[in-house]
């Protein structure tokens, strides 16, 4: 990685940007001691409602339809039948489950989407710039965002130029998102970097860095289209240069892993690790999400057996 | 509600509050008897005078059990059956042999690794998430690593070959007792000595659970003999006069004893004590790996860690930021019942130990260094805890920079040079081991070749491997353990 990176604001103005030397072994070990929490009774259910409430219930494939966003969204409302809540409002202390932070689905979808959301308080988040290569002319990539916004959208997740990036051109990856971000208007921009294909992490944090000071409200590792998507030391690396940021700028910037996140043990830890490296009140939709999709069952799962004692019956929640 | 500050407008309100609840390890599968007697000669013997002092769990401050206290003739009995184990069996055995009974320790040890860890955290007071992935599988580590050198002894040294020396005579310390117990037994018998082991008197109890383990194991009666009591006691196994080499891990206050009343004697001596490790985080690091490297150097094991990175030497450009960032890391860590799985800083392990760390920091605050403590959300009143500190700016003549404290106290200084780093890090009596922090290798290389300590760990700290030797310059003590290394103490080169 180049020492001393500079960047032009648009009218001249040359600012550095600020990055850190990533340790990978002790990242890693320390990602790790957060698996070893031991998460139980109270402090777990906590944790997963808090866990459905920064879902971004995502899909996004060729074959997506819009009978099944509509279906998506319903879950998205309702996560669980009447039934099912039903049987658990008869235990001690039950609180109704809550809906999830946002809906995901590409531009063509948000229409669909932000219909099937209405009167609710479920954000709609678009992947656009041409999600998830982000191989075509920026002015294309632009038009995708604006047909999001126009269509709907309150969030968008771009992804950033890795080919400008891994060229040294961090110009050109900066640029593009400050043009984004324009187009975005009042929509929520997250920023995915791609960490799978960005490779390093003396890479990932200067990508963060650079997403941040371009205007990116979130940084996001992974489309979930690249493996490794999400992992705790990737996580760990963002969240850290968030913390850094914010105490340069005085700027929240907030977080999303995504891609990898199927269970409800593994989100517990990242909660864990955004509890102890951020404090509990970073733990919050307006800064934390999840991009998931399966996750959501599992979570629901889990608080069955939580105030049951023992596993839901597979069937008892939809698959999407 | 609370509202994170922030200029850039987002409007956060969340009181949600992320409280752990209470995961305590399950302690049933743990056994431990009222009284207990000596392991001498392959049997469970009383002590000669019937006399018992209390083991104590420092989590609580409540006794878990009476430990017998031997007299200089149960000490007597203890050398005799080793003399009697070393020339009738175990001089004789061929090192196959002995590498079987010590792979079998070795398993025995991993199967029983549950029970280990919680009996280990019950009367040491460390947290059950070190024990279980830490101390135990260290111990089966180190008696399989030697389980291999015994049939190899031939090797040692190229054209030479080695004999054993006889009778070991080994005290260990309280702040890692099974660990040290491998590092002293292991080593001792693959070269073909037979042992009397003496633990701390404060953690008597996984040393004689090891002696089960032992036992179970078929190892011939005498080979290893493990008695229990304090001072007086060890003073009998240093001067016994049939024992031919004596280990001691521990103080330098002790060591220093041991070493005047071993020196007119026949008696081999290898010393592992006291250090003021310094651990140097130059400009260029990766600075929030090194603070964790840092709080780990210096917090694992409460500060128990005899080469703890208990001086911090930042250089100056980076000093403030530095400290900031470690202030905020030890705000989350977790002090409380060392058997809870997600306690990070456990119980000190003795009222003496904790009133002597206490005094020291009370001194030092007198003295008028600049002191922090995080503000935790609670420790627990009952038992012995102390919340984990530093203190920042502190003069290299500081008593706090100088002594070793064996507990969570950091020392914090600055230097400006890699010159003065050097020079900072070995103003010093002791010379256990130093960390160093940087993404430059030849700024590593450099640093490590001119600082005069055994272990030196460059972008980490604290990790351990049987096949690495271990030991001190100066005052941190006489020779090495682990590895090829570890084996010298305990052979004569022919």
């Amino acid at each position: 990685m180049p020492n001393g990176i500079t960047i032009q604001k648009h009218g001249g103005v040359s600012f550095p940007i600020l990055t850190e030397p990533i340790d990978e072994v002790m990242v890693i070990e320390r990602a790790t001691s957060f698996t070893k929490r031991s998460i139980k009774k109270q402090s777990k259910l906590d944790a997963l409602y808090k866990c459905i409430e920064m879902i971004d219930l995502t899909t996004l494939e060729g074959a997506d339809t819009v009978g099944k966003v509509k279906q998506l969204c319903t879950k998205a409302r309702f996560p669980v039948t009447s039934e099912f809540a039903e049987e658990l409002a008869r235990y001690k202390n039950f609180q109704p489950i809550p809906s999830v932070a946002a809906v995901c689905v590409y531009p063509s979808m948000v229409a669909t989407a932000r219909e099937a959301l209405k009167g609710t308080k479920i954000r709609v988040a678009s992947v656009a710039t041409a999600f998830p290569a982000g191989q075509v002319p920026l002015k294309t990539r632009l038009k995708d965002v604006k047909d999001a916004v126009s269509a709907g959208a309150d969030e968008i997740d771009m992804v950033i130029n890795r080919g400008a990036f891994l060229a040294g051109d961090f110009q050109t990856v900066y640029d593009e998102i400050i043009q984004v971000k324009e187009v975005c208007g009042s929509a929520h921009l997250k920023v995915i970097l791609e960490t799978g294909e960005l490779a390093t992490f003396d890479n990932v944090r200067l990508a963060s860095e650079i997403a941040m000071e371009a205007g990116g409200d979130f940084i996001k590792t992974s489309t979930g289209k690249v493996a490794p998507a999400a992992t705790m030391p990737v996580t760990l690396v963002m969240l850290q240069a968030i913390l850094d940021f914010y105490d340069r700028t005085g700027k929240i910037i907030g977080m999303k892993p995504a891609g990898g996140i199927r269970n409800a043990k593994q989100a517990v830890h990242y909660l864990c690790m955004v509890n102890e490296v951020m404090g509990s009140m970073w733990l919050t939709p307006e800064l934390f999400r999840f991009g998931a999709s399966s996750l959501l069952n599992d979570i629901l799962k889990q608080i069955y057996k939580q105030f049951t004692g023992r596993y839901a019956y597979d069937k008892s929640f939809s698959l999407d | 509600m609370a509202q994170i500050k922030n200029t850039n407008n987002v409007k956060i309100n969340s009181d949600f509050k992320f409280e752990y609840a209470p995961a305590p390890e399950a302690t049933d599968m743990v056994k431990i008897k009222k009284q207990n007697k000596l392991f001498i000669n392959g049997k469970w013997v009383s002590g000669k005078n019937n006399q018992f002092f209390d083991s104590i769990n420092p989590a609580t401050g409540e006794k878990l059990a009476e430990i017998t206290e031997a007299s200089p003739d149960d000490v007597d009995r203890a050398v005799k059956a080793a003399r009697k184990a070393y020339t009738g069996q175990w001089s004789q055995f061929s090192g196959k042999e002995r590498s079987r009974y010590l792979f079998r320790i070795a398993r025995i040890i991993q199967e029983r690794s549950r029970e280990l860890a919680v009996l280990e955290t019950m009367d040491n007071g460390k947290p059950i998430k070190e024990s279980r992935d830490f101390d135990v599988p260290l111990v089966a580590a180190h008696f399989f690593y030697y389980a291999g050198w015994a049939d190899k002894l031939d090797y040692l040294f190229n054209g030479k070959s080695v004999r054993s020396l006889g009778v070991a005579g080994q005290i260990i310390p309280w702040n890692f007792p099974l660990l040290m117990a491998s590092w002293k037994i292991a080593p001792a018998l693959a070269a073909g000595n037979c042992v009397v082991l003496k633990p701390a008197e404060t953690t008597s109890l996984s040393a004689l659970l090891l002696a089960e383990i032992i036992e179970e194991s078929g190892l011939p009666p005498g080979v290893v003999n493990i008695i229990t009591g304090a001072g007086a006691t060890g003073a009998a196994l240093v001067n016994h006069p049939d024992v031919n080499k004596i280990a001691f891990t521990g103080s330098t206050e002790v060591g220093k004893i041991i070493a005047r009343s071993t020196v007119a004697s026949q008696k081999k001596l290898t010393l592992e004590l006291g250090g003021k490790s310094a651990h140097i985080v130059y400009e260029d690091a990766a600075i929030e790996q090194a603070v964790e490297a840092v709080v780990n150097g210096i917090y694992f094991n409460q500060g128990h860690v005899c080469c703890a990175g208990s001086r911090l030497l930042v250089e100056e450009s980076i000093a403030k930021v530095f400290v900031h960032k470690l202030k905020r890391r030890m705000r989350s860590l977790r002090v409380g019942d060392p058997m809870d799985k997600n306690t990070d800083i456990g119980a000190i392990n003795s009222k003496n130990e904790l009133d002597k760390i206490k005094k020291l920091i009370a001194q030092a605050q007198i003295e008028g260094n600049e002191y922090f403590e995080p503000e935790l959300t609670s420790i627990p009143e009952k038992g012995y805890y102390i919340k984990p500190c530093f203190f920042n700016n502190v003069a290299s003549s500081a008593n706090i920079c100088r002594r070793e404290v064996f507990g969570p106290v950091l020392a914090i200084q600055t230097f400006r040079t890699p010159a003065e780093a050097i020079s900072k890090a070995n103003d010093t009596p002791y010379g256990l081991a130093a960390g160093i922090w940087s993404e430059k290798g030849a700024k590593i290389h450099k640093t490590a070749q001119a600082l005069k300590a055994g272990v030196i760990w460059a972008n980490t700290y604290n990790k351990f491997d049987p096949a690495s030797p271990f030991g001190g310059y100066n005052e941190s003590g006489w020779g090495r353990e682990g590895g090829r290394h570890g084996l010298l103490p305990y052979v004569e080169v022919k």
